[in-house]
């Protein structure tokens, strides 16, 4: 696994301390330094260099995308031919309102999908319209299908290591 | 462990609650006095900004406010798995699930396979292990659905409600 960023053991504390969430208080980065034992302007760098590595995708609020009017998710599978899922996933990856796409391995015979793409909107028909426009852009090229739609978040406390 | 509730019919009480989760999804300053920074772009105090976000936490509208780490980028791996739970054992395999600290998030979906998870570990044996551990405490095979290609990921929800 070459090309990996190393982290070294600060970075890992600072994850370790950060997992949960960033501290409200005015200074938040001088007050996670203190907890590791490191200088507010380093944990600054630190986080810095681990956003440009891509270890850390982002920092900033993680709603519950329920409260916030986002009451449908749909994860959304198709049956395509192993041949032809890369160029179709990168056609249903492009659509607007896909917010994840993945190809995925089958569970044969009772899962047939290999191609995942998740849908959110405010009620079913919402998400079944969405995955109306999937279905169009796939055509005859998708043999089967469904949509698992989410009817409760049981934990979603985000990565701990 | 608690299960969160899916809020029905939540609304925010304010434009300025809206704001901040849309506006705050990333991008949050690294700097000194990160807060203050923060709130000058949304035209409010440092002070208000605090308030706010730890009600939307308290609230559960947001499920953390912090860094969202990438675990794959430093060695780790996420696999998407689902169990084909019985309606009568579910709320006890639920919190055998959600007892693994590996375990990020965990949704109900409408299908025979009605439990779907997502595993995050520092290593890639570590999947193997949580796999092997919530087939032994529940019983139940895991299907494993570990990500072939990814095609597009960019979860930023704008609040409507």
């Amino acid at each position: 696994m070459s090309g990996l960023p190393r982290l070294d053991e600060i970075d890992r504390a600072l994850i370790v301390a950060t997992q949960g969430g960033l501290p409200l208080v005015a200074r938040p980065y001088q007050a996670i330094g203190e907890q590791i034992g490191i200088a507010g302007d380093e944990v600054v760098c630190r986080l810095q260099a681990m956003l440009q590595s891509g270890i850390i995708r982002r920092i900033g609020a993680v709603p519950n995308h329920y409260a916030i009017g986002w009451t449908a998710n749909g994860m959304t599978v198709w049956d395509v031919a192993d041949e032809r899922v890369d160029e179709l996933g990168a056609r249903v990856g492009a659509l607007e309102f896909v917010t994840h796409c993945y190809r995925r391995p089958r569970a044969l015979p009772d899962w047939p999908y290999n191609l995942f793409a998740m849908v959110h909107g405010a009620s079913r028909v919402e998400v079944a319209d969405k995955a109306a426009v999937i279905a169009t852009l796939l055509g005859a090229e998708c043999r089967a299908n469904e949509i698992l739609l989410s009817t409760r978040i049981l934990k979603k406390s985000g990565l701990r290591i | 462990m608690p299960e969160l509730d899916v809020p029905q019919g939540h609304s925010l009480r304010s434009a300025v609650d809206r704001q901040i989760i849309d506006k705050l999804q990333g991008d949050f300053p690294l700097c000194e006095r990160p807060y203050a920074e923060a709130a000058e772009r949304l035209g409010i105090t440092e002070n208000e900004l605090l308030a706010r976000l730890q009600r939307l936490l308290d609230d559960k509208v947001l499920t953390r406010f912090g860094p969202m780490v990438q675990i794959e980028r430093m060695g780790g791996a996420f696999v998407l798995a689902a169990l084909a739970v019985p309606e009568g054992r579910y709320g006890e395999v639920t919190g055998l699930v959600n007892a693994l600290p590996q375990v990020a998030h965990n949704y109900r979906r409408e299908h025979a396979l009605n439990m779907w998870f997502v595993l995050a570990t520092e290593t890639p044996q570590g999947i193997a292990e949580a796999i092997a551990k919530i087939e032994r405490d529940t019983g139940l095979p895991v299907y494993a659905f570990p990500k072939e290609r990814e095609y597009f990921v960019e979860m930023k929800l704008a609040a409507r409600a």
